[in-house]
């Protein structure tokens, strides 16, 4: 294989400039470890949560507030009151469809001496697990009936589990939240959507909750809840109650088609008619449904100087391919004599091209393992960060990929030109001019 | 081997154009040794790289050993010169960095021959010019003589028909021009054919015939004297190393 022989060069040619060859490894680390830092980060902020569903799983709004503050046409409330929430979901429109809020509270442990923790909660509805594609490692979540009985049920978390129960089976044993006791259904496996999509008003990167347990059982027992809630209009009742004017359920829904959305848009603004008919509405009709990544763009989750980060990132990388074209440059035609050889000796155009593009491959390459290196350093730096999603920042399997795909790339481009002006230098000339 | 007709060479730059060649006939057969003389800038040089495929030329005709190289890619102009020429320089341009077995290997692997076979070629084209026991050696611990004979061996280990040197002995003392004049001539004797770019009267003296080029016009002169050749055909030692 002719490539073996055009790196067996390329390592000749490292050993013989070993200054120059430095310089480029540098450059071309420096700036893959400074871009991968970043797009590592803008990666996982920016991640499909939900891959193959995004685009059928939707968010819906609702404009129920009252008059204050009106404008035509106008961003709805990001919420959904309870009752707008809970006639969505027994109408039953989508092919899945989940409500919720999160909520927090104490577990008592069942053991004597064990004093009480807090965790968070969500209090949903049962297709909330299949349409999240929730894993379990036991058991499974509850049913819509189990929801309408208010069942006394739970999903609870790995750790939870592990905590609660110590490696025994945890499906069919109780757990105690708030002094109420849950039968708990399933336990889930390892599970961390990034961004914490489905409830933005908790932390956009969140880890999931460590129970779940139906919303209408919540309601029933009268559970802490947490996150925003809006209210408009006269304050007469507890802002929870299922008539109160307030906002403060988030609702999901999911097709088996993303085109199905269509219709249900057409539903939403049916059923907003409907309301404002009955007065519950006092605004016109005007609803949103936004698939998952449009609510993540919506909700502006990736922070923008990220973003910005990464912009200048990328320009430090092309900085630094720049000069590492210049010393390319230099590299080659230093070499011109060979060059001038190897065309006599029968050596084709092309043939130049690609042992100098491979030896420019090959600084990518030893460039991408250092830059590699860099990049561990720049995520360990942004895990010491304060911000909610520093924790997440590390690099996976297909980020190493992407590092030397770029970096071989980023060299190969690089030695585009020095490999074109070293396939084209003129033999003749270098032959006679020793 | 080599046929020209009518070839003219013109370079151009924005104020002058220059006549390298001008409607040069040449013809030589296969296993003629030919000596082309002419002062400096006469020509002599373009003609050579002309004839190695190495400058285009700007009208007229030339085949290679049959094959007509007007218009042939890049691509098929290597090949062609991989396979039919072998180049000597006046400084004998070997790879610094590359050791002599390397240097030799340089255009067998752009013939893409196996390993094995480029193996043999190399060991037996050093053993020929006697550097048998030096192929580790790089060209920077080698005389300009030894350098010289690395340069003939790198050119005959594809086994090419033909061998076009560039002033071969220019850069070498008396002593050791004589031995690599003779490994040319030896060469020459065992069936190829060589080119000899020359300044040198007793290379010239001792090829078959003389061209000689002023102006970029050739003149086939009488042929020298007749060409000592040894009775040896088999391709054995020619020095100790």
């Amino acid at each position: 294989m002719r490539v073996f022989y055009y790196l067996e060069l390329a390592l000749r040619s490292f050993r013989r400039n070993r200054v120059l060859t430095a310089l480029m490894v540098l450059a071309i680390a420096l700036g893959i470890g400074t871009s991968m830092t970043t797009l590592t980060v803008l990666y996982i902020l920016a991640g499909d949560p939900l891959p193959g569903k995004s685009d059928r799983t939707f968010y819906v709004q609702l404009d129920a507030e009252g008059k204050e503050n009106y404008q035509p046409g106008g961003e709805p409330n990001v919420q959904l009151t309870r009752a707008d929430a809970e006639a969505l979901l027994r109408a039953r429109r989508a092919d899945a469809q989940a409500m919720m809020t999160g909520g927090e509270g104490a577990i008592q442990p069942s053991e004597a001496g064990r004093e009480p923790f807090h965790v968070d909660v969500r209090y949903t509805s049962a297709d909330f697990f299949s349409m999240f594609d929730v894993p379990f490692a036991r058991g499974a979540g509850w049913t819509e009936r189990e929801d309408e009985a208010r069942a006394r049920v739970a999903v609870i978390s790995k750790q939870l589990a592990e905590k609660l129960f110590a490696g025994s089976d945890a499906v069919g044993r109780t757990i105690r939240l708030d002094q109420h006791e849950l039968v708990v259904s399933g336990v889930l496996d390892a599970w961390r959507p990034t961004p914490h999509f489905y409830d933005l008003f908790t932390g956009a990167y969140e880890q999931a909750e460590q129970v779940f347990l139906p919303f209408s059982t919540s309601r029933d027992l009268d559970l802490e809840r947490m996150g925003n809630i809006d209210c408009w209009g006269e304050q007469s009742m507890t802002p929870t109650a299922l008539v109160a004017p307030c906002a403060w359920i988030q609702f999901w829904v999911q097709f088996e088609h993303r085109d199905q959305a269509a219709a249900y848009r057409d539903f939403l603004v049916h059923y907003s008619e409907q309301q404002h008919e009955s007065g519950r509405f006092v605004r016109p009709p005007n609803v949103r449904l936004r698939n998952v990544m449009e609510w993540l763009d919506e909700g502006k989750v990736v922070p923008s100087d990220v973003r910005l980060q990464t912009w200048l990132a990328f320009a430090f990388l092309a900085v630094c391919l720049l000069n590492t074209v210049g010393l390319l440059l230099a590299k080659f035609l230093r070499r011109s004599q060979e060059i001038g050889v190897r065309r006599a000796l029968g050596a084709s155009r092309r043939a130049i091209f690609v042992q100098f593009l491979v030896e420019a491959g090959s600084v990518g390459l030893v460039g991408g393992v250092l830059g590699l290196g860099l990049a561990w350093l720049g995520l360990w730096a942004v895990r010491q960060q304060p911000q909610d999603y520093a924790s997440l920042a590390a690099l996976d399997p297909s980020m190493l990929a992407v590092t030397f795909v770029l970096a071989v790339a980023s060299s190969c481009a690089a030695g585009l030109l020095p490999a074109w002006r070293a396939a084209h230098v003129t033999p003749a000339l270098q032959l006679k001019s020793q | 081997m080599l046929q020209m007709k009518n070839i003219s060479k013109l370079y151009r730059t924005e104020l002058v154009q220059t006549h390298a060649l001008r409607a040069l006939d040449l013809n030589v057969r296969a296993g003629e040794l030919l000596a082309v003389t002419g002062p400096s800038g006469s020509g002599k040089t373009t003609l050579l790289n002309i004839a190695g495929l190495l400058e285009d030329f700007s009208a007229g005709e030339y085949r290679l050993d049959g094959v007509d190289v007007r218009g042939l890619s890049d691509d098929a102009r290597s090949r062609l010169r991989n396979q039919k020429i072998g180049f000597i320089f006046q400084s004998f341009n070997l790879i610094p960095d590359l050791n002599l077995f390397d240097n030799v290997d340089v255009p067998l692997r752009y013939r893409g021959l196996g390993r094995a076979e480029r193996k043999q070629r190399i060991e037996s084209a050093l053993e020929r010019v006697g550097l048998a026991s030096r192929m580790k050696h790089y060209p920077a611990e080698l005389s300009g003589g030894q350098q010289q004979r690395a340069a003939i061996a790198r050119a005959l280990a594809g086994e090419p028909p033909l061998l076009l040197a560039d002033e071969p002995t220019g850069n070498l003392d008396s002593q050791m021009a004589r031995e690599v004049l003779e490994i040319l001539e030896q060469l020459n004797a065992q069936g190829a054919t060589v080119v000899i770019v020359t300044h040198d009267p007793e290379i010239a003296a001792r090829a078959q015939r003389n061209v000689h080029i002023v102006d970029g016009v050739a003149t086939d002169l009488e042929a020298g004297p007749a060409l000592i050749r040894g009775s040896e055909k088999r391709l054995g030692p020619i020095f100790a190393a």
